[in-house]
């Protein structure tokens, strides 16, 4: 993967909910290891944007660029996709059809027909689970579909939500656990084998959550369940385990919301840390200016799905644009 | 965890804490003595009253290997169910398939004759590769469409084998099944000694349950509880959720093909009647009852659940002819048993939602009131009024939520 000067880049993204433009042509970049704050009044479509990074939600229009990749756009060639999936098994029917012709013995045909049923599974099996060989099987036939939110994960991309989505009766330390899972390679058959890379895989895995658990000031708590904890840990449990899976950009989702200063300026400092030990780029949606003004290197403005203005934290303080989507237009 | 905890909670740790802690860590060896325990006290207890009063020792070993099949089937739906949070209601189709291969392996209809314990393993396959079509092209639907979908697939598999009578002999059913050829040790199989059947299904049980806890332990076991809690978070934080679902599903197919394969070799006969919609049904039921996402829990459950229904209400029909009421011999209790079934379950909703034998996950979901009775923090109003007000100027919502706490 090639690495460069920025991390993310969104060109005219689009996002319509029928006759709602939730998101109207957003050119948007994010440079390596900075922190970008997105800002708007409400219903400005800041969360809708940042589901469309995360692969949630389908862009109507655009596209974005990750890493120095494409990874969400119009899919390209989709109909060729399932007719790739019947190749293999039109191989298979077609030896099967081409032996009865030739007379050979009815079990030899059965098993043709067994067969190709199988070979049709495995492809449709392969087909929905798309993993990353298989995606990379079908871009070599110019084949493009969007990430879905999971292989923005394996790309390197971590989130919360605005409404914190803990699994809650899991214990905080499963839960850091979890945000692993894309970086942990044990698969069913050492699972059920229990063999050695297993074990040590689930005991590393504990030490790396412990660490990170560490690392947002939640040591000692992991025992304990997701939801017995206090709301200001919970965001920050959410954090460790986006962190969890080595992302190299993290988008907050109004990380602050509904805590007090005390609790807001802690969380402020968890993010400058995070950037400077983890080297992580940062994209932030946040209400509070004095925590956006307070550690972003640009802020972007959002009003009704458009972009109104851009800048460093000085520049939109005083833009007369973004006062006048605050607080309205002055009087005539 | 919790038995970790409590030893280091404790100066010095209770005898019983540590045998909990070590059963933790060694869950495999502690799944093994278990059976073994409990095989060789169900030997004993068939044996003397009360419940040598009810049936011979011999009916006993029947009864319990044929409630082994449904041990085995409440634990494989207790992946789907239970771990992934997938609601199947068509789970006696893998069992019908599982059934249907032996059949096909070890009859005059088919004139062949496999051996059993490959046999076994090709059963349960044959159900897999059906579970995962059934579940490739479906499990993106979620909730009650799910439902509605393996409720048909349910219907379905049993139709199919009734109508296909040139392959399956439709309505009669493949008879003549032969049993397994005689096991070392185990010795015989035959209609009067259930007890080699008995044997090899604690077997088949053990070795099942040891692999489940293994799944449950893993990484993929806490992916399919993060599934089941929030979707869309755990495909937020890396999971893939098509395959890893699948996965439940395939592995509970798996458990009811190894059920059906033993169920088939056993009863000797297959026919459709014996997989409709009922059997599903009950096998769910002896999931909620024993306990959701609690392995032995759910196997503890359709023991119980099998046994009262089979055993007791027949039994129950004879006793009371005995004793020569003219109302009640009139009552084939046999025929009330879905009436049991449903009052249980209501009685079971009501009173105890997280089943017999609840699993710690299940318990804490739904007994959210007693946690909320607990330690609660200081309300912190303190939040807002202390907010500097220079930082509200483009609209400060901190302090808005009064879940914030002080700290």
């Amino acid at each position: 993967m090639t690495e460069t000067t920025e991390v993310l880049r969104a060109e005219k993204v689009t996002k319509r909910f029928g006759g709602l433009i939730a998101v109207n042509t957003i050119d948007f970049a994010i440079p390596r290891g900075s922190i970008v704050s997105l800002i708007g009044p409400n219903g400005a479509g800041k969360t809708t944007f940042f589901n469309v990074i995360a692969g949630i939600y389908d862009p109507t229009d655009g596209r974005i660029e990750f890493r120095g990749e494409t990874v969400i756009a119009h899919p390209r060639r989709a109909w060729l996709e399932p007719i790739l999936w019947l190749v293999m098994p039109g191989v298979v029917a077609m030896a099967t059809i081409l032996a009865s012709l030739a007379g050979l013995a009815q079990g030899t045909v059965i098993l043709g027909i067994f067969a190709t049923i199988l070979v049709l599974l495995a492809s449709l099996v392969t087909g929905v689970a798309r993993g990353p060989a298989y995606q990379r099987f079908l871009g070599r036939f110019g084949i493009f579909r969007s990430a879905r939110p999971n292989d923005m994960v394996v790309a390197g991309l971590g989130r919360t939500f605005q409404n914190i989505r803990l699994f809650q009766n899991m214990t905080v330390l499963e839960n850091v656990q979890v945000g692993m899972h894309s970086r942990l390679h044990a698969g069913w058959v050492d699972a059920l084998l229990s063999t050695p890379r297993n074990r040590a895989e689930e005991l590393s895995s504990r030490i790396r959550a412990e660490e990170l658990l560490a690392l947002v000031g939640l040591q000692g708590t992991g025992d304990g369940l997701a939801k017995n904890l206090p709301y200001g840990d919970q965001r920050r449990l959410e954090i460790a385990r986006a962190v969890a899976s080595n992302p190299v950009l993290l988008l907050l989702d109004e990380p602050t919301a509904g805590m007090n200063p005390n609790e807001t300026a802690g969380l402020t400092s968890l993010i400058s840390r995070l950037r400077r030990d983890l080297g992580l780029t940062i994209l932030l949606i946040e209400h509070d200016m004095k925590v956006v003004m307070g550690i972003s290197d640009r802020v972007t403005v959002l009003d009704h799905g458009e972009k109104i203005a851009e800048g460093t934290p000085d520049e939109i303080r005083r833009d007369p644009k973004v006062i006048e989507a605050y607080l309205g237009a002055p009087a005539a | 965890m919790t038995a970790t905890m409590e030893v280091r909670s404790a100066g010095s740790p209770s005898p019983r804490a540590r045998l909990r802690a070590y059963a933790h860590g060694h869950r495999s060896a502690t799944i093994v003595v278990s059976m073994v325990l409990i095989t060789a006290a169900m030997i004993v207890l068939a044996q003397v009253p009360p419940l040598s009063l009810i049936q011979r020792q011999n009916a006993w070993f029947d009864a319990f290997a044929n409630a082994g099949t449904f041990v085995l089937l409440a634990m494989g739906l207790n992946v789907v169910v239970g771990l992934a949070g997938l609601l199947d209601l068509g789970y006696a189709a893998f069992f019908a398939i599982g059934s249907y291969t032996y059949a096909y392996s070890n009859s005059p209809f088919s004139q062949t004759d496999l051996p059993f314990l490959p046999m076994l393993v090709v059963g349960a396959a044959v159900a897999a590769v059906f579970g995962i079509a059934l579940g490739a092209p479906t499990l993106r639907l979620r909730g009650d469409y799910l439902a509605i979908m393996t409720l048909g697939f349910g219907e379905i598999v049993p139709i199919v084998f009734l109508n296909l009578d040139k392959w399956t002999e439709g309505t009669n059913g493949i008879g003549g099944i032969f049993r397994p050829e005689p096991l070392p040790v185990l010795g015989e199989f035959s209609a009067l000694s259930p007890f080699p059947y008995y044997i090899l299904m604690v077997g088949i049980v053990t070795v099942a349950m040891i692999l489940l806890y293994r799944m449950q332990d893993s990484r993929i076991g806490r992916a399919w509880n993060a599934i089941r809690e929030d979707e869309l978070a755990a495909a937020a934080n890396g999971i893939n959720t098509v395959t890893t679902k699948l996965l439940a599903f395939a592995i509970g197919a798996t458990t009811a093909g190894f059920a059906g394969v033993f169920n088939a070799s056993k009863l000797t006969i297959v026919s459709p009647e014996q997989f409709l919609f009922a059997v599903s049904f009950s096998v769910l039921a002896m999931v909620i009852l024993g306990g959701m996402g609690n392995i032995w829990g759910v196997a503890a459950g359709a023991l119980l659940v099998y046994l009262i229904q089979v055993v007791l209400l027949k039994q129950l029909n004879g006793m009371v002819e005995g004793l020569g009421i003219p109302f009640l011999t009139e009552i084939n209790f046999l025929d009330y048993q879905y009436l049991l079934f449903g009052v249980a379950l209501v009685l079971m909703m009501l009173f105890r939602p997280e089943g017999l034998f609840p699993s710690q996950r299940r318990r804490r979901e739904l007994h959210i009131a007693d946690e909320l009775a607990g330690p609660i923090d200081e309300p912190a109003v303190i939040g807002s009024l202390g907010a500097a007000p220079g930082a509200d100027e483009l609209g400060d919502t901190s302090g808005q939520d009064l879940r914030g706490h002080d700290r």
